[in-house]
């Protein structure tokens, strides 16, 4: 019963959102209160299942494998949890950053839209209903992305739709494959399929397609191109949302695939995984630190981060996975409040460019602090998350031996810390170059907001423990994929 | 432009046109047809109309605006799967009822005919959104 409900109930809010889509006030506090709730929710479904283990809902009653099951296990309502924080984050944001035209042109009424098709991709069990709601996401965001119709966004929002297509494109191709050789795509039951049938074929080549489709919308090596092309285009707090939800879609669904469906050829994943991990961690972070637009710069840190969740799952040891479900967490949080304190800035200053930027660590030393705590989160130093996350990852990676990916993110690390100290050294300490700093109006909600996710990145590094003990529960379902499945059918693993 | 024969046959089109998307819309259900399909019809009925009469024109018939009348397809599709919680079935579980049963106006009225209502509303409503936005421009 719980299942459902974070699905339909960002439906519902959509749909009195756009009735009552030309009272500003009431959309800003009706958004606000709907994201908390959901969040509440999600916290709910997080203690049932960490204290009953997966639980599945059967969708109209038709039972598994016929009909839709929902399922949710831990990792999914971590996300679930995430996901809804960083919601209601951004909800506060809002409105101290966007202007009026964009709020009452649908914006409230499309993020509910996105969380409906994230909560849904989380929460699916079917992967013919992960594509649905793959699609509800992207039809939001495709929105979202050119809401307000500047020539930019446009141009940005084009790149966006046609590699959101193609990708959609290798899904379906994958998702039809898959059917003609199991007849099934209840995800249980083909895991169950493919671990009991002497021998499946095409399935490497049904995993691969998934893995093009996934790995665009997670930005992976050679599929990121799109990210930084796009994503800088929009308002920042609807790129903060995207950073924070729509590219971690794809990182979940790589795990939970992985962790189902890769039984044949192991080894062979493990070291595609392992080199797409370490190209995308090291091509993001390089260009990263040739970008002087702080947008873009952390649009491709995005990309770079990614590939240490991708390493986490590649090296697949319980630790590392659930280091890498940590450091998801961590990267959801501080990548969005980087971005929303990058938005402070564009208030302040009136620029996102680092040539244009400086002195502001003098004139708002408040700002300052609110970005260099989700900046120093990424790069990595204690006791912020972002240090534990990367510690554990490289801890899990060296128990494993997987030694050279490991100098890989050691060293991402280190040019992590350069391009997070290059915004603050030209943004924050140096003269300003005009000699004026600006004296932008900040809007006090949006202000409001950063400080919320930044004493929420700290409390999380401070908190490491508990949450890494939750990680590491995710990560002992997610190894053992009879839980799943016996969680789904009547099947008995022994 | 105005053309009287397009004018005519809009006017006239436009009664036949919706009864006709809520026959489609009703055997559905076993046959073919459906909610979306009696979408399209219900919506080409309007468009066909502001084709010959113009937007504006059209706009003032209509009770609800497209927007309005999607978000209110969605909210009918999602009140169907209610009544299986009241229930204690799970969401969207199929519940009919049947009215004058073995007879020849045999009615079965169900929750997935609701389902297909708001199917029905939220298509035309989409639809007319779309090319209303587009020939106005």
């Amino acid at each position: 019963m719980i299942l459902i409900l974070p699905i339909i109930l960002p439906l519902l809010f959509m749909v009195i959102l756009i009735f009552t889509r030309r009272w500003l006030f009431f959309q800003q506090a009706f958004s606000l209160l709907a994201s908390i709730g959901l969040t509440v929710l999600a916290a709910l479904l997080l203690k049932q299942v960490y204290i009953d283990g997966a639980t599945t809902l059967q969708m109209g009653s038709w039972p598994a494998p016929y009909g839709i099951t929902l399922i949710s296990d831990l990792l999914a309502a971590i996300m679930l949890l995430t996901t809804s924080f960083v919601a209601v984050v951004v909800m506060i944001y809002s409105p101290g950053f966007i202007d009026r035209e964009r709020q009452t042109a649908g914006y409230y009424p499309l993020v509910f839209g996105l969380l409906m098709g994230v909560n849904g991709a989380f929460l699916t069990g079917d992967i013919f209903n992960m594509y649905v709601w793959y699609e509800v996401m992207l039809t939001s965001s495709f929105v979202l992305i050119a809401l307000g119709g500047s020539a930019e966004q446009l141009r940005g929002s084009i790149k966006y739709v046609t590699i959101s297509f193609v990708a959609s494109i290798f899904f379906v191709a994958a998702i039809g494959i898959l059917y003609g050789q199991a007849g099934t795509l209840n995800m249980a039951d083909l895991a169950y399929k493919m671990r009991t049938w002497e021998n499946m074929p095409y399935i490497n080549g049904a995993l691969m397609l998934f893995f093009v489709a996934f790995s665009v919308k997670a930005a992976l090596f050679p599929f990121f191109f799109w990210l930084p092309a796009s994503y800088h285009t929009p308002p920042v707090a609807i790129t903060a949302l995207f950073a924070g939800t729509l590219t971690k879609v794809g990182i979940y669904t790589m795990f939970r695939f992985y962790s189902l469906f890769v039984v044949q050829d192991v080894l062979f994943w493990k070291i595609f995984l392992l080199v797409i991990a370490g190209l995308t961690m090291s091509v993001g972070v390089l260009m990263a630190a040739s970008q002087f637009d702080i947008r873009k710069i952390l649009s491709f840190h995005i990309i770079s981060q990614v590939g240490y969740m991708v390493m986490g799952l590649a090296i697949f040891s319980t630790n590392a996975i659930a280091a890498a479900i940590y450091f998801t967490i961590h990267n959801m949080l501080s990548k969005t409040n980087t971005f929303l304190a990058g938005g402070l800035v564009y208030q302040r200053s009136g620029s996102y460019d680092l040539k244009h930027l400086g002195g502001l660590y003098k004139t708002a030393p408040f700002l300052a602090l609110l970005f260099f705590i989700p900046a120093m989160s990424l790069a990595g130093i204690p006791p912020l998350p972002g240090f534990f996350g990367k510690f554990f990852l490289i801890k899990g990676g060296f128990e494993a031996g997987d030694y050279f990916i490991t100098a890989v993110a050691i060293a991402v690390g280190l040019f992590t810390l350069f391009s997070m100290v290059k915004i603050w050294n030209e943004a924050y300490w140096k003269k300003a170059p005009d000699g004026e700093t600006g004296n932008g109006k900040v809007g006090t909600s949006a202000i409001a907001a950063t400080a919320v996710l930044a004493a929420a990145v700290v409390l999380l590094g401070i908190f490491a423990g508990p949450v890494m003990e939750i990680s590491q529960q995710a990560a002992i379902q997610l190894a053992d994929p009879y839980h799943y499945i016996e969680a789904v059918l009547n099947i008995s693993s022994k | 432009m105005e053309s009287v024969i397009l004018q005519i046959a809009a006017r006239h089109m436009r009664p036949l046109l919706i009864i006709l998307s809520v026959i489609v819309l009703y055997r559905g259900h076993n046959e073919p047809g459906g909610g979306f399909i009696g979408g399209l019809m219900l919506g080409a009925a309007y468009i066909l109309y502001a084709m010959a009469f113009g937007v504006g024109k059209t706009q003032n018939r209509i009770l609800f605006s497209p927007i309005n009348l999607t978000a209110l397809g969605l909210l009918i599709a999602l009140l169907s799967g209610v009544p299986a919680l009241l229930s204690g079935m799970p969401f969207m579980t199929g519940e009919w009822v049947t009215f004058f049963a073995n007879s020849a106006f045999e009615l079965k009225l169900g929750t997935p005919l609701l389902f297909d209502v708001g199917v029905f509303f939220a298509v035309a409503g989409m639809l007319m959104l779309v090319m209303f936005s587009i020939m106005e421009e």
